[in-house]
């Protein structure tokens, strides 16, 4: 039996706008880059995408089936920017065949700063699922997933979870294949899915890669890949951003028909099939038990938390942004928190990050920024700010001033 | 290989970054057992000239010259510093950086000098024969020098295309306009190719205003060259559009840096350990941005109160400068060092927190990498060659002062920032090393000369 469960990440960041040290306007937010991006990947992503997928389930009855994880911070930009895509979402979420995977609302860290700041960042985005698809989700994600023992606890203790989702990576598997489901050291219920980071990569980051050997990837080729898998494992965890499709890898690569015709390929052999994570689950029982007492998670090759905690700005941003947690959440103002819960989001350290800058690889694609010295300077400044309306009474004398 | 090199000052006596550049370059050069006939103008009469061993050319190398070059005082010297590198001083009072006016006004002053001078001999009379023969004035009392800039530059070139005779060398290499008319007549007398390399043009130092004499020079000089080396693509692409140059004659070999070994011990300045430290070095002068400094400055200090601002260097603008910062009210914030060299510099460097370079037009830009050099983090402005080749800087449009400020707050305000920076920076500092370029520039070599 082969299983394929496909998870497709789907997120964008609250960007800020520039904001020196002189201004003093609480409005943080470049509302038209976010716009702008937002209905740019609607138009080449989102949209096209969840499209194809509609159509890929109609045809397959319910035989082809997906999950998404979809944040809360790009929800309320679909809603704010292009409410099209809310209701591609909704009608895929109506099929029956899509599962909503479950995450921080905000896409933070906080699991590694604050529990309780975590815990409550896991229930709104689950009520927020729950109002907008209908589903409570039953399996859980972590930002980038960064996971470890500790993490597994954590979510097992939430008694709502019944697995989690995180990198397959070699330095923990060591022998074992992430084509099974296994069990979190110290938990005795969640189960553990784990990427298979070398098919998931075939396709979100080697398909159009014309120096690659296998290029170019045929669903022929993929689907042999898959078969090979039956007899020594159960399951083959495709986890990938889901702009994947049209935006890292565009249209014109072919990602759209390779997609269409993988399902055909794959139902061929008659001891595959297409399973959500809750499915596997269920399915498969824990071959094993899995220990990773440290961070992990499914960036870079160093698989860590080396692209968000890389360096003295990000830890110290970090740690400033997480210090006044206490002092906004005593301030009892919706916005405030609001907007202290967006500068959570994982995006404003990873521009921070100087690992590769020289290069200008990957990490500078996405960042709307110059340089990771300014993207700190204006996380900083907007910081500076949002940490004196915490104390609105100053703000009147101030005024009057 | 063998180089006739037409170039600038050397230390201790350099007063920037064309001084550093040639220095820098032909050290690498030496190491690289490249020989280098290195030319420069040097003033007998100036305050320096005790510093310079002259050894007296041989009887051969006077009659091979001509009258004129008999006339000009030229110094041969060797430097234990170098193996493969031989020196030629031509008395001249050529500067790096000087203007017409400054130019006229060194010349009338020498000129007052000697008149002094013979005045005095003359009352001692003829009873003292050897005191006269120390002021050598046996050209009849007149002075070798031109009477402008401009004229001195063909004098020298003259020159130097009759020192010229007596060398064997493949290419000549020629930096910046004063030493093209030079590089043009030594490659007509000799035959030999000529590279002229552009440290600067006449946009960067004068923006739009050009001198319509020295662009002249300059484009003369690039478009008789066999090849152009520009410090930058910025100033390659000046070269391109403003003086007309086919793109595939012109290379781009950026500057390098010395690591320096010893560390200076920390000066005592009037500075409480706790006030920050921001400083500008460089010529106080329209290019180089110093209004944008003061105004971003100015800025600072809304937000930030134990800060001092150091103004290191000096230049026509300066009287209009320190006016400046006192009717903006923040005199007493800005200190000016005047113009500093050698160890002074580093001193400088050790103090400050950080280093701003707010140049208008900055083909390269030595200074930021000896400030990384010195684990002092750096704010450049974009409109400078260096900031194609660093990355773990700041960077500022210069006419943006607000964010010049912006950066300059965050810098002191944040030591995680200033650390990044600074271990970074240093770190990348240190693949800028004169040898690329001294290995770029003999690649070039040796596509001209044996073409």
């Amino acid at each position: 039996m082969a299983s394929i469960c496909f998870y497709f990440q789907v997120h964008q960041p609250f960007r800020l706008r520039h904001y020196t040290v002189f201004e003093k306007s609480p409005h943080y937010y470049d509302d038209y880059k976010n716009a702008t991006i937002c209905r740019k990947v609607a138009n080449k992503c989102y949209l096209p995408a969840n499209r194809l997928m509609l159509d890929i389930i109609k045809r397959y009855g319910g035989k082809f089936k997906i999950s998404y994880s979809v944040t809360g911070v790009v929800l309320e930009q679909f809603a704010q920017y292009c409410p099209e895509v809310m209701s591609t979402f909704d009608a895929l979420a109506q099929t029956g065949c899509v599962e909503f995977v479950g995450e921080t609302y905000y896409h933070s860290l906080a699991f590694l700063y604050s529990r309780e700041e975590f815990i409550e960042q896991v229930e709104m985005h689950s009520q927020l699922v729950k109002k907008l698809f209908g589903q409570t989700p039953k399996v859980f994600r972590n930002t980038e997933l960064i996971y470890n023992n500790d993490l597994a606890a954590t979510i097992e203790g939430l008694n709502r979870f019944d697995a989690i989702i995180t990198e397959g990576a070699d330095h923990i598997l060591g022998y074992r294949s992430p084509n099974f489901v296994y069990r979190p050291q110290g938990c005795q219920r969640l189960k553990l899915l784990m990427k298979n980071y070398r098919l998931s990569d075939d396709i979100a980051f080697r398909f159009s890669n014309r120096g690659w050997s296998e290029w170019p990837l045929t669903t022929e080729k993929f689907t042999k890949w898959v078969n090979a898998v039956n007899g020594c494992g159960y399951n083959i965890n495709l986890f990938m951003d889901y702009e994947t499709f049209g935006e890292h890898q565009w249209e014109d690569t072919g990602i759209f028909e390779f997609m269409k015709h993988l399902p055909e390929a794959v139902l061929k052999h008659p001891d595959n099939n297409f399973m959500t994570p809750s499915e596997v689950a269920n399915a498969y029982d824990a071959a094993d038990t899995v220990d990773v007492p440290h961070m992990i998670s499914w960036a870079d090759t160093e698989r860590d938390l080396s692209a968000w905690l890389g360096n003295a700005m990000q830890s110290n941003a970090l740690h400033e942004v997480y210090r006044l947690e206490s002092k906004v959440k005593a301030a009892k103002d919706q916005q405030l928190l609001s907007d202290w819960r967006k500068m959570l989001t994982s995006d404003h350290f990873y521009y921070m990050c100087t690992k590769y800058f020289n290069d200008g690889d990957v990490h500078k694609y996405f960042n709307p920024y110059d340089s990771p010295y300014d993207s700190y300077i204006n996380f900083m400044n907007v910081l500076n700010n949002l940490d004196s309306r915490c104390t609105p009474k100053k703000q009147v004398l101030q005024s009057v001033n | 290989m063998k180089v006739f090199m037409l170039g600038w000052e050397f230390p201790p006596f350099i007063s920037g970054g064309l001084g550093t550049a040639c220095y820098g370059l032909t050290k690498a050069m030496d190491q690289l057992g490249i020989e280098v006939v290195f030319v420069l103008p040097k003033a007998i009469t100036s305050q320096f000239a005790t510093h310079v061993k002259l050894v007296a050319p041989s009887a051969g190398m006077i009659s091979a010259a001509s009258q004129q070059v008999a006339a000009a005082k030229i110094g041969y010297f060797q430097s234990s510093e170098f193996k493969k590198v031989s020196f030629r001083t031509i008395d001249s009072l050529l500067e790096p950086y000087s203007e017409n006016k400054q130019y006229k006004k060194n010349f009338d002053e020498i000129l007052k000098q000697k008149r002094l001078l013979h005045k005095r001999l003359g009352s001692n009379g003829s009873k003292n024969g050897n005191s006269a023969k120390l002021f050598d004035f046996s050209d009849g009392g007149t002075i070798n020098y031109a009477g402008d800039m401009y004229s001195e530059v063909h004098r020298y070139a003259a020159i130097a295309a009759h020192l010229a005779l007596n060398d064997d060398f493949d290419v000549i290499h020629a930096h910046d306009w004063m030493t093209y008319p030079a590089g043009i007549a030594v490659a007509a007398i000799t035959g030999k190719p000529l590279i002229v390399q552009v440290h600067s043009t006449e946009f960067d130092r004068s923006g739009e205003n050009v001198n319509q004499m020295i662009y002249d020079i300059e484009r003369k000089g690039m478009h008789a060259a066999d090849k152009i080396i520009a410090v930058s693509h910025l100033t390659r692409n000046i070269i391109i559009s403003r003086y007309g140059v086919p793109g595939d004659k012109v290379e781009v070999v950026y500057n390098g840096v010395e690591r320096n070994g010893s560390r200076a011990a920390l000066p005592e300045v009037g500075i409480e350990n706790d006030e920050k430290l921001v400083l500008f070095l460089g010529r106080i002068t329209m290019q180089k941005g110093p209004e944008y400094f003061l105004m971003a400055a100015k800025k600072v200090l809304q937000e930030v109160d134990r800060v001092k601002f150091v103004m290191a260097g000096s230049g026509d603008m300066m009287q209009r400068i320190i006016e400046m910062a006192a009717s903006m009210g923040i005199g007493q914030k800005v200190l000016f060092t005047g113009f500093l060299r050698g160890q002074d510099v580093e001193k400088v460097f050790r103090m400050a927190d950080l280093y701003v370079m707010p140049s208008v037009s900055e083909p390269f830009g030595i200074a930021p990498l000896e400030a990384l050099n010195n684990d002092v983090p750096v704010i450049i402005s974009k409109q400078s060659g260096v900031a194609e080749v660093l990355t773990h800087v700041l960077k500022v449009d210069f006419w943006d002062t607000t964010e010049m400020a912006n950066k300059i707050v965050a810098v002191l305000k944040y030591p995680p920032l200033h650390m990044t920076l600074k271990e970074h920076g240093n770190f990348e500092v240190r693949k800028l090393q004169w040898s690329d370029s001294a290995q770029r520039c003999a690649r070039i070599y040796g596509e001209v000369a044996y073409k």
